[in-house]
């Protein structure tokens, strides 16, 4: 790596060793610094979540009562019940992020097969429209969205949101099975289809196996798309009270205080994010020295 | 029999979602064209783009908002670029947890993490003006830039570099006539993946600065939020040029983005 041609004297060879190490060293702690930076707030987060204090902030003595009050609901101290529309957004957060992510899914598939066999010319087109959604910032799918609604006289509410959480996720599950798509064999569709297969059989016992882990990323990324959506959803959810966790925060900060027991629900939420990490690397590490082991 | 024989053609899967993109997608975009050309009684005026031009607030706005944007998007390079490269070249034991270090941030709701930011500046007594800001979009958006550039370099053919120094390269000249040529792909996406939300975004800069900065995006919000049914016209003809600007930043970026940025997760 160095510019220095090669000498064979050990001098320049532990030089070599040296700065490289230094080099090692600098890398290394530029990435834990930029780390340091990006996880600041988020450790901040977690430690404000063991004080009850009701500003963000302010230290008011180690307590677990938070999380009490956010299991049970209610703040046993200061008899008051915790924010109802707290779980409502979760609630919602998580079926509307289910609901379309499976939409999105099984749309998105079809389209890929579909837009896979299609001629160059409108095969281009449609790939340009879809990534639309993709290339364009929430506020504008959102209020095309909105003018869209209020256009065919659609009340906003639980159906608007995931309509357009669909718009915004399908480009990507169609974009994730592609690929799938270009390197499966064409031909044992139209064999299965040779042998006597219907095509919904020669879709599921054929295709699906192939298809499947482009189906499953495209999936996880619409549900992790839906979740932390916050502008879409904000010009699509009418004024009936729906919320997401996102529009609950921001509707919450723009009052002032931010409900404390955000603290330890995100929290939690990021442990068992962090704990999926671990233990998917893990797995992976383990599958990869067994199949070195079988190799020997 | 017809039923089957159209099924048969696996063109035709596409079309349920052909049909989904014309209805929620294209007509949607054409409504904000027919809202920014239009008064509320439905009649063909241009008085609302005349409204924007005349309004030196929104002009600066507009202005500072690009500013902002391409600072942003700047810093995020470069302080990106250097990450993604660490992380692609240097021997770390678990480059994969590396990458996913970078991503799991993300998880955290985006407006609580920008929350938790302010809360941080007023612990060290840090104001909440410019600084703040261009901190907190860098923050929120700095793994859009890195992931990306990371993606291309790690597809990257390694017996080029070597070929290169072969070849007599220094390592100067190698990052710049080989790495860097080659990683362009990346930085294209993680621009486009930058600038596109920080030129858009109203939640962030109202929570990070408590609305002492307006940028344009709180502009086109309040149009529709506050304005009333009167302003809705006008908030479609900024929207229209917000468009026009997204138009613009990625008519210069290439189609190969798309997949970088499907790979994102």
């Amino acid at each position: 790596m160095r510019q220095q041609p090669l000498t064979n004297t050990q001098r320049e060879a532990q030089k070599r060793q040296r700065d490289l190490t230094i080099r090692r060293i600098a890398a290394h702690s530029y990435l834990w610094l930029l780390l340091l930076l990006l996880y600041a707030p988020i450790v901040l987060i977690m430690v404000f979540s063991f004080t009850k204090s009701k500003v963000f902030g302010n230290w008011t003595g180690f307590t677990f009562a938070l999380y009490e009050n956010l299991f049970t609901g209610y703040d046993r101290v200061a008899h008051v019940h915790v924010d109802p529309n707290l779980y409502h957004s979760l609630f919602y957060t998580l079926i509307i992020a289910l609901i379309a992510a499976t939409a999105a899914t099984l749309l998105g598939t079809l389209a890929a097969i579909g837009i896979h066999n299609m001629r160059q010319k409108s095969r281009t087109a449609i790939q340009f429209i879809n990534s639309i959604p993709m290339i364009n910032p929430d506020i504008l799918t959102g209020i095309s969205l909105f003018l869209l609604f209020v256009f065919l006289g659609i009340s906003r509410g639980l159906t608007t949101v995931i309509i357009a959480h669909v718009v915004f996720c399908t480009p990507y599950v169609v974009l994730s099975v592609m690929p799938r798509l270009t390197k499966m064999n064409p031909n044992i569709y139209e064999a299965a289809l040779d042998l006597g297969a219907t095509p919904f059989q020669a879709l599921r016992k054929v295709m699906m196996p192939e298809l499947w882990p482009g189906m499953l990323s495209g999936f996880i990324l619409s549900v992790t798309l839906s979740i932390d959506d916050f502008g879409v959803t904000f010009f699509t959810k009418g004024s009936g009270g729906l919320d997401t966790l996102s529009t609950f925060i921001y509707a919450d900060a723009r009052k002032g205080g931010l409900t404390p027991e955000l603290r330890p629900l995100f929290s939690l939420i990021f442990i068992t994010m962090l704990l999926l990490l671990v233990y998917i690397n893990w797995r992976a590490d383990r599958q990869a020295k067994q199949l070195a082991n079988k190799k020997k | 029999m017809k039923l089957t024989h159209i099924f048969d053609s696996r063109r035709t899967w596409a079309w349920p979602y052909v049909l989904f993109l014309v209805l929620f997608v294209l007509l949607p975009l054409l409504l904000i064209f027919v809202y920014a050309f239009t008064d509320p009684q439905g009649h063909f005026t241009l008085q609302n783009f005349v409204t924007f031009a005349h309004k030196s607030e929104a002009v600066n706005t507009f202005i500072y908002s690009i500013a902002v944007a391409l600072i942003t998007t700047i810093i995020c390079l470069l302080l990106g670029y250097p990450a993604a490269y660490i992380m692609a070249t240097a021997e770390l034991k678990t480059p994969a947890v590396m990458a996913m270090l970078f991503i799991l941030p993300m998880w955290i709701n985006f407006l609580l993490r920008t929350i938790a930011t302010v809360e941080l500046f007023n612990m060290f007594g840090i104001p909440l003006g410019e600084g703040a800001l261009l901190y907190g979009m860098c923050y929120d958006f700095l793994p859009f830039m890195i992931y990306p550039i990371y993606n291309t370099l790690q597809k990257m053919d390694r017996s080029l570099i070597e070929a290169a120094h072969d070849l007599g390269a220094n390592g100067v000249q190698v990052f710049t006539k080989v790495i860097l040529p080659l990683s362009v792909p990346g930085i294209y996406s993680g621009i486009i993946m930058v600038f596109m939300p920080t030129v858009s975004t109203f939640a962030i800069a109202e929570l990070l600065t408590r609305n002492k900065i307006t940028l344009f995006g709180s502009l086109i919000q309040r149009a529709f939020g506050e304005g009333g049914l009167q302003m809705w016209n006008y908030g479609a003809a900024l929207s229209l040029i917000m468009l026009l600007i997204i138009g613009l930043t990625s008519f210069f970026g290439n189609n190969e983005d798309n997949e970088t940025q499907a790979g994102i997760l």
